[in-house]
């Protein structure tokens, strides 16, 4: 690991057919932090969001320029193997998707794919992340249940769950909160709060208050371009660029 | 808000009650269709429908009028179109994956493809029948099981694929990205991901392909040709029920033409319970699917 920041993005430009969507947009993550992306919707969010593990190649259309280094390495080279970027990283969508198996299934489905396939092993590690994920107690005894029997709530940390298993060193999340009930939200948060001990976390969020709560790192994009960034506490209390003052106290979202 | 006027609220509900009853008008007429199709076949075979019809080849004379059954029919029937779905679902399965995984579902080679898959469905079996026929001229085959399950095949893929198509299509793909940020190929999201969500749909696919295959005409009379005998291999000729049905409904004797009702009401109970057993066993397979 490259100690600090294991994600350097560098001068990034992503672009939907004739329109871009991010414009030369650099950013270093910490390691073991909650760094948070806020901006208004359509502002290229998601976009960044899903560069950093390459599944905007699966878009038709789509031309991407700059660097991701990804402990020093450039994900985007020609030479790189796509399915070993994502392993080292969970991602955590807007709307939870489980897949279409069981419970369990959706836990083993990555530690399987990546070789995993001592029984004894794969129930260990099913049940530890969804211990980690705080979901085991919830569905210890239904494990062989489809998991689309589950509430949205525990979806969503199933999801994390199946994220996990593959061990991944960073956490992505794209509003992971957003299809979320209040109680259910707050479940998610505290997991990430949690998480960051052990991992390097990126959230999307367009909620402010969100934001406020869990961002160690804070970085403010708006219209594709990243206007500002830095520690949490210093950007909420004395942005520096105007409009990251208006969109903190809320005259453009 | 303020209320409507009285008239043309009055109006509004005509139209929707006129709507109720022409909905429920068709709804009648197509369940009366059914009910009377059927039930005509029925009532016409009733005469020639025994047990030996089911358990007994054509016996010299048979059509004529003097006994046997249609074994020979059956089996054939149920043989060549078990083969021809089963070929036309190992070409339909790869190529439908291959539209929805690996080229974008909006593609130029899928909405070409998408294209010419509508086309030959709209081709009429008997093309399919004559294609066949050229085939096997040129390679020297004469009519047979296999000539016949592969035109059946022919027929029956077109319908198969663009079934799945259409349901592997509404998969969302949020839902593969779920699979690929796992670290899961292309490959592995399809085998794993894809066909299990869209079982559903490929069981309706698979369904839907077999019931056109086991009952069409066209396609099989000069590819599977027609014998008394149950067929002993794949290269033997091999009769089948709608041509069983077409050459006993065709005689000037009406206890043969029983017997072709006969064999009508067999081909649709088979129908029947192929569908039902297959809707019965798509349970399992289908209730991990994702709403």
């Amino acid at each position: 690991m490259n100690g600090e920041t294991p994600i350097s993005i560098r001068r990034l430009s992503v672009y939907y057919g004739d329109l871009q969507v991010l414009k030369d947009v650099s950013l270093d993550i910490p390691a073991r932090k909650i760094t948070v992306i806020i901006g208004p919707s359509g502002c290229g969010k998601t976009t960044l969001l899903k560069s950093l593990n390459r599944l905007l190649d699966t878009a038709e259309g789509v031309r991407v320029r700059g660097q991701v280094l990804l402990d020093g390495e450039d994900i985007y080279a020609p030479r790189t193997e796509v399915t070993r970027i994502r392993k080292k990283m969970g991602l955590l969508s807007q709307k939870p998707q489980v897949l279409p198996m069981s419970i369990y299934e959706n836990v083993a489905y990555g530690p399987r794919l990546h070789g995993l396939k001592s029984k004894k092993e794969l129930a260990r590690r099913v049940e530890h992340y969804l211990r980690v994920a705080g979901l085991w107690d919830e569905v210890r005894d239904r494990l062989r249940e489809p998991a689309s029997t589950l509430s949205v709530g525990q979806q969503q940390r199933l999801c994390l769950a199946r994220g996990l298993a593959v061990e991944p060193e960073i956490i992505l999340g794209d509003e992971p909160t957003s299809a979320l009930d209040p109680q259910s939200s707050q479940n998610v948060e505290r997991r990430l709060l949690e998480l960051k001990r052990d991992y390097t976390v990126v959230v999307v969020t367009h909620i402010l208050r969100q934001a406020r709560r869990i961002a160690d790192h804070l970085a403010f994009l708006y219209l594709g371009e990243l206007v500002e960034q830095g520690p949490a506490a210093e950007v909420f209390a004395g942005p520096r660029d105007p409009r990251t003052r208006a969109y903190l106290t809320g005259e453009i979202s | 808000m303020k209320p409507l006027p009285d008239a043309r609220l009055n109006r509004r509900k005509r139209t929707d009650r006129a709507f109720r009853v022409l909905a429920l008008a068709s709804a009648a007429a197509v369940l009366l269709s059914l009910v009377i199709i059927l039930g005509a076949i029925l009532w016409k075979s009733l005469p020639a429908l025994s047990l030996s019809m089911l358990t007994r080849t054509p016996k010299g004379g048979f059509y004529l009028g003097k006994e046997g059954g249609i074994l020979n029919a059956i089996v054939g029937s149920l043989e060549l179109a078990i083969g021809a779905t089963a070929i036309a679902f190992l070409l339909s399965l790869p190529l439908v994956l291959y539209l929805n995984v690996y080229k974008g579902r909006a593609s130029k080679t899928a909405v070409w493809t998408r294209f010419f898959l509508d086309v030959l469905w709209g081709v009429p079996s008997i093309v399919y029948g004559a294609f066949g026929f050229i085939v096997m001229l040129a390679l020297g085959l004469r009519a047979s099981l296999l000539a016949g399950m592969l035109t059946v095949a022919l027929l029956e893929f077109p319908i198969m694929s663009r079934a799945i198509d259409e349901v592997m299509r509404l998969v969302p793909r949020e839902l593969k990205e779920a699979s690929a940020s796992l670290g899961a190929t292309r490959f592995e999201t399809a085998v794993k991901v894809l066909v299990r969500q869209s079982a559903p749909g490929i069981l309706t696919g698979v369904l839907l392909a077999f019931g056109r295959g086991v009952g069409d005409a066209a396609s099989v009379l000069f590819t599977a040709g027609f014998t008394d005998r149950v067929p002993g291999g794949l290269l033997d000729p091999a009769a089948t029920l709608p041509l069983a049905i077409f050459f006993q409904l065709g005689t000037p004797f009406p206890e043969v033409r029983e017997r072709a009702y006969a064999s009508a009401a067999i081909l649709t109970l088979i129908i029947l319970v192929i569908s039902l057993a297959g809707r019965a066993l798509g349970r399992k397979a289908t209730r991990h699917v994702v709403k």
